[in-house]
């Protein structure tokens, strides 16, 4: 054995030893540093005749790359291992929780309203507003219902002692029909809108509250009747409720703004729960949903129109009532307590924009 | 308006069932809301012999009956009733059978230990009267084990009608038969109007002063009737009708309103002075009514009045001083026809509604008053005995109804029906239409309601079946739908469901609050005048009231966390402004492993709502200042307003004052904000083209400058400052630190402002950012602020 192997053998077994990174590199220093074994070998190439350099040469540089190698190897397995180590050591239960964020919600009539305006505008319907406040020409008057009338008694009015400039009376709209009239005194036909908003009656039970929402539909134009009524009544309740199995049913009524005048049931089915569901082209009974008719010549000619040339319809309808009878709520009070437990409940996301390829219903 | 299928049939001949009745009074318009059969609800109970009583072994007040039920063994039955005794002849109902009046079921039980297989029922446990000191004792020949319904006379349905306010012909039997008849569920039977045979001239004198309330008023008297109880088949009539008999005089006219729809008024003649007048109220004047209550008619009402004043009101209510009683001999009738304004607006002045009026106020045939006088001088004739005097015609009822100059088409025009000339004119002339031949349409004057073509064609159609209006498509237009959503729908939608994403929940609140709350909101603008209740007065001039109740309400309920909103308007007096309120209570982050101790809410997190909404909302947000509150709710140094310029206020935000905590009950942290949705301004219209955009190819660079300030300059002032010390190299200046205390002077604070710098073409050489560098000290300088050593 030569000098060179044995210090080969001797530097391997030293870095084979080396338990850490500072422990090998003291190994490296000793051997390849300035003043390292390995080092002071390849100095002495410098002072041999060509023809030792010829025997010691290739046997020292082996020697070097050997030990070089060594080194290497062992660094990256002293490295892994010191990762592996790492990691270990930073292990979390991964079942903690994390914080869910806020979780917000639409209000039901609000999602109503959306779907309403969702449907609507697939059959041209625009979305029309009015005041709240309203006059009593607007809320009654030009609605056929004059003074002494008793439909006027049954609506429960709420009034203010103020009066408007034209000397009417101002109370809270007992309906959104208001929105009819304002709507053909300010654009010429055809008409094609739904009203939805807050109505107000005074009158408080289990079912009913003082104020409620309603939409109002209006349609006014040349040629249209009682049968574009009906397939309209259909069409948006056959959408809304998502069934295409729903059966209405007109029954002869009257409110006095329309002539003729309609009141509309659909047919509903029980649950295995016994709840009422709406559809079923077999009903179990019938539950009234809507009021409707053919606008009356009266109001028409009120709002500046001439009856013989533009006729339509118009119907109303409350929106808490739909969103009960699509989303099974019991108790309309609900509706207005602001109580998180029933709006987290009863709510929707806010990404459940109804759209017509979506579904209008979440 | 309630009849029974028996008091239906006096009008129409018909062989119709119940069902089939009921079905065709909803499908013509007539709405039924409920039918009572109580043949249906009392069909299991019979009548049965009680043989013989003898005293329960273990009980004082029970006895052990046996009982012949007419089927079979006699009966055991332990019975508590006083007067169950062997002979009886009652009503037993079987085990298994339903009994109304308790709500139970009957079952085999042992009583005190004696078997006992059914029941002996009182009047109570059958729901026929309140009677319950025995069991029921029926005439002793009564037919063991017949149908107690049937010998009772209870056999006959009572059918409940909901009557539309146009149809006052239905307010009386035999307009609903009419209408039924035109249906074609049978014939209406011709009205037997009777001929009385008078002696004397009627010896009250009848004026009428008041034409204009009354214009026409008809009566006769009576002279010695027997004012007695009305005979049973009234009685019971009345009762299943939901009217409580009286006297028969009394009855008398109740039945002849309910039955032909004619209300009638009979005064006791010895209780008048002198004659009767149809005039208008007196001030000072006064009268008790039939129900006790004290009225002073004014001069815009119609009374009947004697010569001590007056005795009723005319078409509404009768007075106590003037009505009969048993020992009446002499009775005017009164059958008036009263104005139905005047009517509705009286009985709307004092509240009061009664029978009368209803019908008056919706007009009752004005051809009734000869008939209606004397059909009610036949029944007091029968009832009661006496001789009827001559009728008194004061006055003229207004006969003339409209002719309508009908087209045969608008069936089709208006109601989309086809429907043959023919069956048109045969549905009219059933209902009582005169139809010529050339389609003049005469309106019979029991129908006040119809007075145009769409009238006659909602007739043709309810009669014809409303279910035959075929389903028709309104047009379409071509292509796919149009939006319809205006700017300020789109609006509203994205706040809303930008809410709800940033983890608030909507809430719909009441749109009155109380005056209190109103107050401490800066008062509302808007009162009711009859509102429902005090909590629910004056409509809100801000959002923050409901909010911050249901906010209470939650946390009452243990909530820790309260994030609620609203859109909806505010009432103020120069209109209807639509809002977006949001309230945060109590903690924003509960308590957590990671981050520790809960963290309450503040008015940060209110201004970062506002600012989040208003984006979404379209608000130019970089343009938003950030200015003192306006109103008084605010804690007014924890608060302020988003603005776009002095006046244009978009949002309030902020912690509440103490006494606004205090106002609503709640002792947690709290912040708020109201959004003005119609503040905002609507975005400039465009196509949907963005403008030409490349990113910078280069790397901005960033350069952190801290201040002085003297403490009362806004951190705003200051970073728009320096925001735009050079408007090309600086895209951005944030605010990233905030420190006072060691080592900053007293009444001073540093801010430490990160800023950004976009190259352009070239990357920036040291000395172009120290230039840049130098223009920020420069500019902040303008604000006060020195660049911190």
């Amino acid at each position: 054995m030569s000098e060179t192997d044995d210090l080969n053998e001797r530097l391997l077994a030293d870095i084979a030893s080396a338990e850490t990174l500072p422990a090998l590199e003291t190994v490296r220093i000793a051997a390849l540093g300035k003043q390292g074994s390995v080092s002071a070998l390849l100095k002495t190439l410098g002072g041999m005749s060509p023809e030792q350099r010829q025997v010691e040469g290739p046997r020292i540089n082996g020697l070097r790359e050997s030990v070089s190698a060594a080194i290497a190897a062992r660094k990256a397995a002293l490295e892994g291992a010191a990762l592996d180590a790492r990691l270990a050591s930073e292990r979390v239960d991964v079942s903690l929780p994390v914080d869910a964020g806020a979780q917000g919600s639409v209000h039901p009539v609000a999602q109503v309203m959306d779907e309403l305006a969702e449907i609507f505008a697939d059959m041209g319907f625009a979305v029309a507003t009015g005041p709240e406040i309203e006059d009593d020409w607007h809320n009654f008057t030009a609605l056929n219902i004059p003074e002494t009338h008793p439909a006027r008694a049954m609506h429960d009015t709420f009034y203010f002692d103020e009066r408007d400039a034209n000397g009417h009376r101002m109370l809270l709209r007992t309906h959104t029909s208001p929105v009819q009239i304002r709507t053909m005194l300010g654009q010429q036909p055809p008409i094609r809108i739904i009203a939805p908003g807050r109505t107000y009656r005074s009158d408080s039970d289990a079912t009913h509250t003082p104020m409620f929402h309603q939409v109002e539909g209006l349609v006014i134009d040349k040629g249209v009747t009682l049968g574009h009524l009906k397939w309209t009544l259909e069409t948006f309740v056959r959408a809304f409720f998502e069934r295409d199995d729903i059966v209405l049913r007109l029954r002869p009524s009257y409110f006095p703004f329309t002539e003729p005048s309609a009141e509309v049931d659909v047919g509903y089915t029980r649950d295995k729960e016994g709840r009422r569901v709406i559809g079923g082209a077999e009903p179990d009974g019938w539950m009234e949903i809507l009021g409707s008719g053919m606008v009356h010549p009266k109001v028409i000619a009120a709002c500046g129109l001439d009856p013989a040339e533009w006729q339509g319809f118009a119907f109303g309808c409350g929106i808490d009532r739909l969103a009960m009878l699509k989303y099974g709520m019991d108790d309309l009070r609900a509706f207005f307590d602001g109580d998180l437990r029933w709006l987290r409940h009863y709510g929707f996301a806010a990404l459940d924009v109804p759209t017509l390829s979506g579904g209008v219903g979440a | 308006m309630k009849l029974t299928l028996g008091w239906l049939k006096e009008h129409l001949e018909t062989s119709a069932t119940l069902d089939e009745v009921v079905v065709a009074l909803t499908r013509i318009g007539l709405e039924v809301e409920g039918v009572d059969d109580p043949a249906a609800r009392l069909a299991p109970f019979t009548v049965a012999r009680v043989l013989t009583a003898e005293r329960h072994p273990q009980a004082d007040k029970l006895q052990v009956l046996s009982v012949d039920t007419g089927k079979g063994a006699p009966v055991q039955v332990v019975c508590g009733a006083p007067n169950a005794r062997a002979g009886l002849v009652g009503v037993f109902g079987a085990p298994g059978t339903y009994v109304p009046g308790s709500d139970i079921t009957l079952k085999v039980a042992a009583i005190r230990g004696v078997e006992s297989r059914g029941m002996m029922c009182s009047m109570r446990e059958l729901q026929l009267s309140d009677e319950h000191d025995g069991i029921i004792e029926l005439p002793a020949d009564t037919p063991v084990g017949a149908r107690f319904a049937d010998v009772a006379g209870l056999a006959d349905p009572v059918i409940d009608l909901s009557i539309t306010p146009n149809r006052q012909d239905c307010m009386g039997v035999r307009g609903i038969a009419r209408d039924l008849a035109a249906a074609g569920l049978g014939t209406l039977k011709s009205l037997n109007v009777p001929a009385i045979k008078a002696s004397g001239p009627c010896p009250i004198d009848i004026a009428i002063e008041d034409e204009e309330g009354c214009p026409a008023f008809y009566g006769r008297v009576v002279r010695d009737v027997a004012n007695g109880a009305s005979p049973e088949w009234m009685q019971a009539r009345l009762r299943a009708v939901g009217q409580r008999p009286i006297s028969a005089l009394v009855d008398i006219t109740n039945y002849v309103m309910l039955d032909l729809g004619r209300p009638l008024h009979v005064y006791d003649v010895a209780k008048l002075s002198g004659g009767i007048v149809a005039r208008r109220g007196r001030a000072g004047e006064s009268f008790v009514a039939l129900n006790g209550k004290s009225y002073a008619p004014t001069e815009d009402m119609t009374v009947i009045a004697d010569a001590s004043g007056p005795l009723g009101l005319g078409g509404i209510i009768g007075g106590e001083a003037s009505g009969v009683s048993e020992t009446t001999t002499d009775v005017l009738i009164e059958c008036a026809w009263f104005t139905p304004e005047r009517i509705a607006r009286t009985g709307q002045a004092l509240g009061l509604s009664t029978d009368a009026r209803q019908r008056f106020e919706r007009g009752v045939d004005p051809a009734s008053l000869d008939d209606g006088l004397a059909i009610a001088t036949r029944l007091i004739k029968e009832l009661c005995g006496g001789q009827p005097s001559e009728p008194v015609r004061a006055g003229e009822p207004p006969l003339s109804t409209p002719i309508i100059d009908y087209d045969v088409h608008a069936v089709e025009v208006l109601g989309g029906l086809k429907v043959a000339p023919d069956r048109q004119r045969q549905i009219l002339r059933e209902l009582g239409f005169g139809v010529d031949g050339a389609w003049n349409v005469r309106v019979p004057t029991w129908r006040r309601d119809v007075d145009g073509i769409a009238d006659l064609v909602e007739e043709i159609v309810r009669i014809e079946g409303i279910d035959k209006v075929p389903s028709t498509p309104l047009p379409r237009a071509a292509g796919v739908a149009h939006p319809t959503a205006t700017p300020a729908q789109r609006m509203e939608r994205r706040v809303r469901r930008a809410a709800a994403a940033r983890g608030l929940n909507e809430a719909v609140t009441w749109s009155f609050i109380s005056e209190a709350e109103a107050a401490a909101v800066g008062g509302g603008r808007w009162t009711l005048a009859n509102p429902i209740s005090e909590d629910l007065k004056v409509m809100r001039p801000s959002l923050l009231p409901g909010l911050l109740a249901a906010a209470a309400r939650n946390l009452a309920r243990g909530a820790q966390s309260v994030r609620l909103f609203e859109v909806g308007r505010r009432y103020l007096a120069d209109g209807e402004r639509p809002t977006l309120g949001l309230v945060l209570v109590g903690q924003r982050a509960s308590r957590d492993w990671r981050a520790g101790k809960p963290q309450p809410f503040d008015l940060f997190d209110a201004k970062a709502e506002a600012l989040a909404l208003l984006a979404q909302a379209g608000a130019p947000a970089d343009r938003l200042q950030a200015m003192p509150p306006i109103s008084e709710v605010y804690h007014p140094g924890r608060a302020g307003t988003l603005r776009l310029g002095p006046k244009s206020v978009l949002a309030e935000f902020g912690e509440l004052h103490p006494n606004m905590l205090r106002a609503f009950g709640i002792d947690a942290p709290v912040a708020v904000a109201e959004i003005h949705l119609d503040a905002i301004p609507a975005a400039r219209a465009g196509g949907r083209m963005r403008d030409a955009y490349r990113p910078p190819l280069l790397q901005p660079v960033t350069r952190d400058f801290a201040f002085l300030v003297a403490a009362d300059v806004t951190a705003d002032a200051l970073v728009r400052a320096v925001r735009g010390a050079d408007k090309t190299a600086i895209v951005a200046a944030r605010l990233f630190d905030r420190f006072e205390g060691a080592g900053v002077p007293q009444g001073q604070v540093s801010l430490a402002v990160e800023v950004t710098l976009q190259p352009a073409a070239k990357s920036f050489t040291d000395a172009e950012i120290a230039a840049v560098s130098d223009k920020v000290v420069a500019a902040a300088a303008k604000v006060g602020a020195t660049l911190r050593g």
